[in-house]
């Protein structure tokens, strides 16, 4: 019987041993009334049956060319990683409760703080989220907790975070009284202008509780994060960064913005490691100062000792967690995203700093090289500029959602639409293209190329 | 007496292997350089990045060496009551890794996502019949967010009916501890309902509890007592009609798979842990994957997206279609590379393989239960017939010898098991939660029983052997304390 090993004699004497005829005896506690069989499941398979199916359905999209980004992107996994990820002790191990027979998961979680806390700039870092989403929803919570003083559940939170993170901290926090004030962008350069925040508020004094700054923001585009973070600051606010992890290779760490630093990093670390998977598992990672560490939500693994003195590492400040506080716990959140955390912190030991920096240099890169392509088609234009990391908006002159269908049917997933249509009266056909250090210089102008023809036949058969 | 057998050198931390004029290997692409800066000058890095340059064997044999300080269920019985640490099959990770799937990027067009979808089309289906709902949605990322989607459902209903002073949630005080904090979350008051001695829900007192204010209550059946909650049918009378809803709490579905559906004793809403009943990895604490079911009238609140079919194909179904959704949990569409592995366990199983797992999960149960009575080790509920699992107390040997379940939990690991799950259920004193699952054999089980009637010796003959354990594993017992007291979360800041 698949995966249970019992003989006939084991269960006959396990049920002599019970003292039951039947294992149907064992049920006897449950209401005849409420008892029913499985219907429309089908029968058990054999592996190999299961697996000629799987294989069929994994071949039957193909392995497209990838151009979309927008929080999920595709980046060049190191082949030992999910090997060593997959391991039985670190794949079928739980939640490190007996520390003593965890040590392996500890001291990788432990790593893994401390990698992301070098990344970010701050003082810690906790043991991984479900994602960046819902991770964006946890900073949310966390700094309202923390800027006591600020007296106000009100978070400014600019346009040009991406609009499904936004929805997802929409029904996370709704339920607790905590408003989300929407910042416009500027139309020139798709990012937040300093000289316009004061007159977001309705008075100068006027208090909120958190700036959200994402970097690079959803747009691609690159935010002025120290002049944001200082004014967030005068008004003694706290601020949340929002961080594409690779980028902080080449860009300016969350806990160095400004003055004083950002007060909360958070992000998306699917890019370290973890494959694109149609958007899940992924892992988000949260940072923050030390000031601010027993608001952290999550798992926390810190270095100790054991009774003979040698070092060892353990789940510590567990009274903020859900099993000790119950209902006055930092979060409902039970475990972390482990093996997501296992890798990525292979990911990062693997490539290392001037590992991770040619990564970065290679997207940056990559990415001018097709903008430069793009530009040569008059028809494109960039609306919000150059000055990206790896992705950007190239406006077009036929609709989205047409170009898209065509380049798949090219084998080429080309973007994300992000055309603004319930903001403007005039169409604006906006994808965001994001480009990674995994494409190829003959895949880029294979990509231009095609990206040309599909708007040159969308045209025709549009004036036709 | 503390003589350890084995004594396991320290791994060093990866910071310590790194030499900073290393440079990295063939893994990093050959173009771009550490020098070579492209952005804007002001915004870019200007502090130092601190990661570890290290040789591409030394970090395989680093990480392959922690791997072998764990205890696993590929290594070890893991009976961790409420957990249901049962053999992943291997096939479901190889096939979940397929390039078609693994490199499939959330936003190709559904025209070249069909294979994906439609997986998860047949999963959804799949645990709408095994759990008697009416309409599944896989996006919650773990139990504890399938949990707040739940109660969010709830609260999405009742304020579509104009019912604001439900203002409150009721808890049994053997609840996860994840109920409570959930119903908080979603803006609740949690009130907490007793147990009586037999395990079962104080009827007296929940009818006193019930009232005009009630939005819901929370429930695990079986509880997380390890016995099913014989008056479900009343509860959920009484709840209904007071205009409240039930919430399940799926953490030990594996104990009814193919018996008795929740949407048959009255639930309103549920979520599932995939990485219990549908053994999906645990991966040392995630990631879980927390798909929640409705009934009826919870339909319109179900969070989006979900996967619908058509004679065109199979599409998303998102806020257009379904307005009054309580929204999106998670950037895309959940935790798909888990979904698939449970998919694909579902494949393997089917409907007669899932009858089998409560089957043989009970049965194994129930048989560590007598024998262990046998042993004269006292059960918490001695009359009731255990479940999936079942609670042990030592009470009795923490009075004569002095040692508490955590001293027998840490022997245990010196005898190569993992400890059950100890000190919950809060309310009965020096706990195991046992729970063995069904892919555990009657000789592993048989095993497991001799050691802890070994322990039990061991404890009037030389308590100090419990209360100094571990000595065999890497690291003695860990000074808690200390942990939290000097905090040192970061290699790279010491505070």
């Amino acid at each position: 019987m698949p995966y249970i090993p019992h003989t006939s004699n084991d269960l006959a004497q396990m049920l002599r041993t019970i003292g039951v005829d039947s294992i149907e005896d064992l049920f006897d506690e449950i209401p005849k009334d409420l008892r029913s069989k499985l219907q429309n499941i089908p029968l058990g398979q054999s592996e190999m049956a299961v697996q000629q199916q799987l294989f069929a359905k994994s071949l039957q999209d193909g392995t497209p060319l990838c151009f979309a980004g927008g929080g999920a992107y595709e980046h060049y996994i190191p082949a030992a990683l999910w090997e060593i990820a997959t391991r039985g002790e670190f794949y079928s191990a739980y939640t490190p409760y007996q520390a003593e027979a965890s040590q392996g998961t500890l001291q990788v979680i432990y790593e893994y703080q401390s990698m992301i806390a070098s990344l970010t700039a701050m003082d810690v870092s906790n043991a991984s989220l479900y994602d960046g989403a819902s991770g964006l929803a946890e900073a949310v919570l966390m700094a309202v907790r923390a800027n006591r003083k600020a007296k106000s559940k009100r978070i400014l939170i600019p346009e040009s975070v991406s609009p499904v993170y936004r929805q997802v901290v929409e029904t996370i926090v709704k339920n607790q009284g905590i408003t989300l004030e929407l910042l416009p962008y500027d139309q020139r350069t798709g990012t937040i202008q300093v000289n316009q925040l004061d007159k977001q508020l309705n008075k100068p004094d006027d208090a909120f509780a958190a700036l959200i700054i994402p970097q690079p923001n959803y747009f691609g585009s690159l935010e002025e994060v120290h002049q944001l973070t200082d004014w967030a600051h005068r008004h003694k606010a706290l601020v949340i960064a929002q961080v594409n992890p690779i980028s902080l290779a080449l860009l300016e760490a969350p806990g160095n913005w400004g003055e004083h630093g950002a007060d909360i990093a958070v992000g998306e670390a699917q890019a370290l490691g973890i494959p694109l998977s149609s958007g899940g598992p992924y892992i988000g990672f949260l940072a923050c100062k030390q000031k601010l560490v027993r608001q952290l939500p999550g798992r926390l693994v810190g270095r100790t000792v054991d009774l003979e003195g040698k070092t060892g590492f353990t789940l510590t400040l567990q009274a903020r967690e859900q099993h000790i506080r119950r209902s006055k716990a930092t979060s409902n959140i039970c475990t972390n995203q482990g093996l997501m955390a296992t890798a990525v912190t292979l990911y990062l030991a693997f490539l290392g700093r001037d590992g991770l920096q040619k990564v970065a240099t290679t997207c940056a890169l990559n990415t001018q090289t097709l903008m430069h392509l793009l530009e040569q088609n008059s028809d494109l234009s960039f609306p919000f500029g150059d000055r990206v990391f790896h992705e950007f908006i190239v406006q077009l002159p036929v609709p989205i959602d047409k170009v898209l269908s065509y380049l798949a049917q090219e084998d080429i997933v080309g973007g994300i639409d992000v055309s603004p249509h319930k903001h403007s009266t005039e169409q604006k056909n906006w994808l965001l293209i994001c480009v990674t250090e995994t494409k190829t210089e003959q895949e880029l102008h294979f990509f231009a190329d095609t990206l040309r023809s599909i708007c040159q036949q969308i045209n025709n058969e549009e004036s036709s | 007496m503390s003589k350890r057998i084995i004594d396991q050198d320290a791994e060093p931390l990866i910071f310590d292997l790194s030499d900073n004029t290393r440079q990295s290997s063939s893994l990093a692409p050959k173009t771009g350089s550490e020098q070579n800066n492209p952005l804007a000058s002001h915004l870019q890095r200007k502090s130092t990045l601190d990661l570890p340059q290290v040789g591409e064997l030394q970090v395989l044999r680093h990480y392959t060496r922690l791997s072998q300080k764990n205890f696993s269920i590929d290594t070890h019985f893991y009976p961790l009551g409420s957990c249901t640490m049962k053999y992943n099959p291997r096939v479901c990770n190889t096939l979940a890794q397929l390039p078609g799937f693994s490199t499939r990027h959330p936003m190709a067009h559904s025209s070249i996502s069909q294979g994906i979808m439609s997986c998860l089309f047949d999963l959804q289906t799949i645990l709408k019949e095994a759990t008697g709902m009416q309409q599944v949605s896989l996006t919650p990322m773990a139990g504890a967010q399938g949990e707040f989607a739940g109660v969010a459902m709830i609260r999405a209903y009742h304020d579509h009916n104009q019912a604001p002073l439900r203002s409150e949630i009721i808890v049994p005080d053997a609840a996860h501890g994840t109920n409570p904090a959930t119903a908080v979350m979603c803006g609740y008051t949690v009130k907490e309902i007793p147990t009586n001695d037999q395990g079962d829900i104080d009827i007296q007192a929940l009818e006193k509890m019930i009232g005009p204010q009630t939005a819901g209550i929370m429930l695990t059946n079986p509880s997380t007592l390890g016995v099913f909650e014989r008056d479900i049918k009343h509860i959920a009378k009484l709840i209904h009609q007071a205009g409240g809803l039930l919430y399940y709490d799926g953490a030990n579905l594996n104990a009814i798979l193919g018996k008795v559906k929740p949407g048959d004793m009255g639930f309103d809403v549920i979520h599932m842990n995939l990485h219990k009943t549908f053994s999906t990895p645990h991966g040392g604490g995630g990631p879980g994957s927390g798909p929640i079911g409705v009934s009826e009238r919870l339909q319109p609140f179900i969070p989006i997206p979900i996967v619908a079919h058509n004679e065109q194909g199979y599409y998303w179904l998102n806020e257009d279609d379904l307005p009054l959704s309580i929204g999106r949990l998670s950037a895309w569409m959940g935790n798909v590379g888990i979904l698939l592995r449970a998919y694909i366990y579902a494949l393997l199983l089917g409907r007669d393989g899932m009858e089998r797992v409560a089957d043989y999960a009970t049965l194994n149960a129930n048989y560590l239960f007598k024998r262990l009575v046998a042993a004269d080790f006292e059960m918490a509920f001695p009359k009731r017939r255990a479940s999936h699992e079942f609670i042990l107390t030592l009470r009795k040997e923490a009075k004569n010898y002095g040692t508490s379940a955590m001293d027998f939990a840490k022997r245990l690991l010196d005898y190569g098991y993992h400890a059950p799950t100890t000190y919950f259920p809060l309310l009965v004193p020096e706990c195991f939660l046992i729970e063995p699952t069904e892919t555990e054999s009657m000789a592993d089980l048989d095993a497991f029983i001799e050691t802890l009637i070994k322990i039990k010796a061991e404890a009037k003959e030389s308590p100090n052997l419990l209360k100094e354990a571990p000595f065999e594993l890497p690291v003695r017992r860990l000074d808690d304390v200390k942990a939290a007291r000097e905090l040192d979360l970061n290699f790279y800041h010491q505070e």
